[in-house]
């Protein structure tokens, strides 16, 4: 570059959670280029997976501790098909319901480290406060904040009770109207307005180019969803959703589709309510894994997709896993150019940067 | 070198994630937050190392994060401190054996305090850190007679 100058961004920064650099070039306020460079985070996981089929779904949860039980699920999910059993209905909304609590713990998350980035720390806390009911409720559950180890190959570990379900209806009564005040907020601030519309615009065309998942691509306007696949609980009769999905492309729009997917959480955990009947919680695997698998779900930052390749021993010969986040994160390449320099954490915040699962 | 009665002034804590899963992070996060507002105890979230008393770190230290670590463990000013803040952090596990990973926090700079649990429940990164403020200014005193 003959006139820019090149700015370090990480990998220990203010706005980042987690260990990652932007090399970005800069003439004068504009960035013009950037480069990413990340593995700080590389702890082998996928080489650490491998060693013991059982041991493998409570490992898989520590990938990443904001998608923990997407991992898990994932896992379960693919040694199911490998092993060719059909899980209950009970297990799979129990599931459903966990997997959702999570997106909203995942979500609120998202949401108020954008607040915070743009320097708009009331909204921050008032995310963050809400978030702590999910993870308060989360941990009446499964006795986990983060992990909550609740599943087992053919079903789920341990089953709930009906006074558990009752305390998730209760409290996501309570917790509705805050969100729906908050997705007031959000549509209606001039400053999360003013700070977000126009910023990091990921084109259409862009957004299929680099292979977005999850809200990035939905605030693109692609309406790929994994969930429409009908994995898991999402395929059972009595739930209904339609995948949410602006036009816009800029932070904006995926503010606005995290958002979004917040109270249609609430939506989908109540209909998985409605649907949960009496019956067994896990159907018995016998034997050694043995053939090759593949199963995805829809985390919170999009497909998240598993593949294993066992041989009849209890450790497996290959488990790939495919994180959202590793292909989100690239397309940042693609919105940083062309923007301010104050606006690059925003942009980067936006798409969820997810290091650990990037990195495993 | 800080003198004794500078200590009155509040602790400040660098958060720094060595290759942790995010689990703990998160529950770092909530203690920033306004169910457990660890601001109370006037700790805040700084960025700078150069601002920093008190060092937060999790998870297990990779290969690429450790040079990164001793770096801003030298660019804190003494007196410090070292919270290792889950069991990753504090001895490794369960990723002590993975090919990318030199192991606890200790393995690379000297720690004062572990957290237990996998993730570290807020309330004893709490417990932990109001231990710190503690020790952080015994330390002051102690470097301030020498």
């Amino acid at each position: 570059m003959p006139n820019g100058f090149i700015v370090p961004y990480g990998p220990q920064h203010a706005a980042f959670l987690e260990p990652f650099n932007l090399r970005l070039t800069v003439e004068e306020e504009v960035v013009v280029g950037a480069e990413l460079n990340f593995g700080y985070n590389h702890r082998g996981m996928e080489h650490a997976l491998a060693q013991d089929y059982k041991r493998t779904q409570f490992l898989a949860e520590r990938v990443c501790g904001i998608c923990s039980y997407h991992h898990a699920s994932v896992y379960c999910q693919t040694m199911e098909t490998m092993y060719g059993v059909t899980i209950s209905n009970r297990a799979n909304l129990v599931r459903l319901i966990m997997m959702e609590c999570q997106r909203l713990t995942s979500h609120l998350l998202a949401l108020g480290h954008i607040a915070e980035t743009i320097g708009y720390e009331n909204l921050f806390m008032q995310f963050f406060r809400e978030r702590e009911g999910v993870m308060q409720l989360v941990n009446r559950i499964s006795g986990g904040r983060v992990h909550y180890s609740m599943n087992a190959i053919g079903g789920l570990r341990k089953d709930v009770t009906y006074e558990q379900l009752m305390d998730v209806e209760a409290t996501l009564d309570r917790l509705e109207p805050k969100f729906l005040e908050l997705q007031r907020i959000v549509r209606k601030d001039i400053t999360l307005r003013r700070r977000l519309r126009g910023v990091g615009l990921l084109t259409k065309k862009d957004a299929v180019d680099w292979c977005t998942v999850g809200p990035t691509s939905r605030g693109s306007g692609l309406p790929h969803d994994v969930r429409l696949t009908s994995y898991g609980g999402y395929g059972l009769e009595g739930i209904k959703f339609r995948p949410i999905y602006y036009e816009e492309g800029d932070c904006y729009a995926r503010t606005m589709v995290r958002m979004d997917e917040v109270v249609q959480a609430v939506d989908l955990i109540r209909q998985a309510l409605g649907q949960i009947r009496d019956g067994p919680y896990q159907v018995p695997v016998k034997g050694n894994p043995n053939g090759e698998a593949y199963g995805r779900v829809e985390a919170p930052r999009g497909e998240l997709l598993y593949y294993v390749r066992a041989n009849g021993t209890t450790m497996l010969d290959r488990i790939k896993l495919r994180t959202p986040a590793l292909v989100n994160i690239p397309a940042l390449t693609a919105m940083v150019p062309g923007c301010r320099f104050a606006d690059v954490a925003v942009i980067t915040v936006s798409v969820d940067p997810c290091v650990c699962c990037t990195d495993r | 070198m800080i003198s004794a009665k500078w200590t009155k002034r509040s602790p400040w804590i660098l958060h720094f994630d060595t290759g942790s899963c995010n689990g703990c992070d998160l529950e770092i996060w909530a203690l920033l937050t306004p169910r457990y507002d660890v601001e109370r105890f006037g700790m805040v979230n700084k960025a700078n190392p150069k601002h920093a008393d008190i060092l937060l770190i999790t998870g297990p230290v990779t290969r690429k994060a450790e040079e990164r670590l001793v770096n801003l463990y030298n660019q804190t000013p003494d007196p410090k401190l070292v919270i290792a803040c889950g069991d990753c952090a504090s001895n490794g596990v369960p990723f002590f054996d993975c090919y990318n990973v030199c192991g606890g926090v200790d393995k690379v700079i000297p720690v004062d305090l572990y957290v237990p649990g996998c993730s570290c429940r807020p309330e004893a990164i709490m417990d932990a850190v109001v231990q710190g403020i503690q020790m952080w200014q015994e330390k002051v005193e102690r470097e301030g007679e020498r």
